[in-house]
């Protein structure tokens, strides 16, 4: 399982990665994997005002469609539209290109709720006892 | 109620199957991934466990007669080591089933039935038999089931076994062969679209076949399915899940499988009802549809037409053979000309979609 210690992470299994006031996202190496074969992304509409918690974006496998949360609240300004043609970039490169969308974020102070890779591997290390 | 598991769940494990719950069943639903598997069966093959499937065995001199009352395709067709697919119907025409019938000999049929209603169906022939020479013994805990399936499946098969079993048409059964030092019930059968085989054998002895096929087949590019692409290969060939396209709410005759519901006897259960339907044409009916738009249908999201809703989907998936996201549904039956375009409705939004011919994939030379 591929956590990276230089993103930070929330409960429902999305990466952030911070750079400045803007954040990437996508889904984390486990949530693909957990997901199987990733067939269709719904990506947000440039401009969406996001809440933290709310449903932003769907991943739908074969089998499974799943909403993504977002981890942060802010203003989406970038998505990746070539998840359109290529969803199976979600599968192959879940913190590279298989990145969801960039958010401006409106609190910083929402950023010390996520996790840490340490606290994101204790998490899955819980999930996986059930 | 607890979850079942088949004798080989600690295979599935073993082979890193990803374990579900499935009508009431612990089974995998992928290994190595469901695209990855669809395609394997496509274009080599693929070995399933299927023991969670029901067997009735129907006994007794008035064992036709019985059968002819229970389902609506004509028994009496059946020679020895013949198959029979047909539908099970309440006498309003909505189904309780549908199934394969083994005729073994003259008073002996063996009843394939869906795991989910093995309960239902046998609690349904019990009912159905009183006054009939017959004796039902429910054998689904009795018997384990693979399918090995695709175009590769004989090939395999003929490394494990004497018996002339590829001289076996489609929809004919052995009763009795040695697989892998085994004996079986081999039928050529299957629920994926392909060239295929569905073994029969003893919880017992299903662990050892299962390892003796996948040994023989593995270098040849047999993979381990799951029940993901079973559902995903079934909905390509547009074979009917009851629950899906078959329910109790379902007639044949809307599912489109209406050449399973004979016109070549009387009174049998839901014949006034299925008859007329069939004559008349149904008000209901099963469509195949691709989407034109941005999405993918899933079961029961709603089929609308000019802001009117004109049935729901009930199958409705990315196809991996064809790379097109399509469905099945169940709409209004002037809708469902091939080329008719409607809406369906996903996440609130509606997305554009227009009615294609089934199946959806057919196999070479076939």
């Amino acid at each position: 399982m591929n956590i990276p210690q230089e993103l930070k992470y929330s409960k429902d299994h999305e990466w952030v990665k911070v750079e400045g006031n803007r954040v990437t996202i996508g889904i984390t190496d486990y949530a693909q994997q957990q997901l199987g074969d990733v067939v269709f992304v719904e990506l947000p509409e440039v401009g969406a005002d996001l809440t933290v918690g709310g449903g932003f974006s769907v991943v739908e496998s074969v089998k499974a469609v799943s909403d993504v949360y977002a981890p942060i609240s802010g203003k989406v300004i970038e998505v990746n539209e070539a998840l359109v043609d290529a969803p199976e970039t979600v599968n192959q490169e879940p913190y590279d290109g298989g990145w969801i969308a960039v958010v401006e974020v409106a609190d910083s102070s929402e950023l010390n709720e996520l996790l840490s890779s340490d606290d994101y591997e204790k998490l899955l290390a819980e999930e996986g006892d059930h | 109620m607890m979850p079942r598991k088949t004798p080989l769940y600690d295979t599935h494990v073993k082979y890193g199957g990803k374990i579900v719950e499935f009508g009431g069943w612990l089974l995998p639903v992928q290994y190595s991934g469901v695209i990855e598997e669809h395609k394997a069966v496509r274009q080599k093959a693929g070995l399933f466990d299927v023991s969670h499937m029901g067997e009735v065995l129907v006994k007794g001199p008035e064992a036709l007669k019985f059968l002819q009352k229970l389902v609506t395709n004509d028994v009496e067709k059946l020679v020895k080591n013949q198959i029979q697919y047909t539908p099970m119907c309440y006498s309003n025409g909505g189904t309780v089933d549908d199934l394969l019938i083994y005729k073994q000999n003259d008073e002996e049929y063996l009843l394939v039935i869906n795991a989910a209603n093995i309960d239902k169906d046998y609690n349904w022939m019990k009912d159905n038999s009183a006054g009939f020479q017959v004796e039902l013994t429910n054998l689904s805990d009795e018997t384990a089931q693979l399918a090995l399936q695709g175009p590769l499946a004989a090939t395999i098969l003929e490394q494990l076994t004497e018996a002339p079993f590829a001289e076996i048409k489609f929809y004919w059964f052995m009763p009795e062969v040695i697989v892998a030092g085994k004996k079986v019930m081999i039928s050529r059968t299957g629920y994926t679209g392909e060239d295929g085989f569905e073994i029969y054998c003893r919880p017992e002895d299903v662990t050892d076949l299962w390892e003796a096929v996948m040994e023989v087949g593995r270098p040849l590019g047999l993979l381990p399915a799951g029940l993901g692409c079973r559902d995903t290969l079934r909905f390509e060939a547009a074979l009917p899940l009851y629950g899906h396209e078959l329910s109790a709410d379902i007639t044949p005759i809307e599912a489109g499988i209406g050449k399973f519901v004979t016109a070549n006897k009387s009174d049998y259960n839901g014949s006034a009802v299925l008859l007329q339907q069939k004559n008349e044409g149904p008000k209901r009916k099963i469509v195949g549809f691709i989407m034109t738009g941005r999405g993918i249908p899933r079961a029961d999201y709603p089929v609308i037409y000019e802001g009117r809703q004109i049935g729901k989907v009930t199958t409705g998936s990315y196809a991996p053979s064809l790379d097109k996201n399509i469905g099945m549904a169940l709409v209004e039956v002037q809708y469902s000309t091939v080329g008719q375009k409607f809406d369906v409705e996903i996440r609130g939004k509606s997305v554009t979609a227009e009615v294609i011919s089934k199946p959806f994939y057919k196999r070479e030379g076939k």
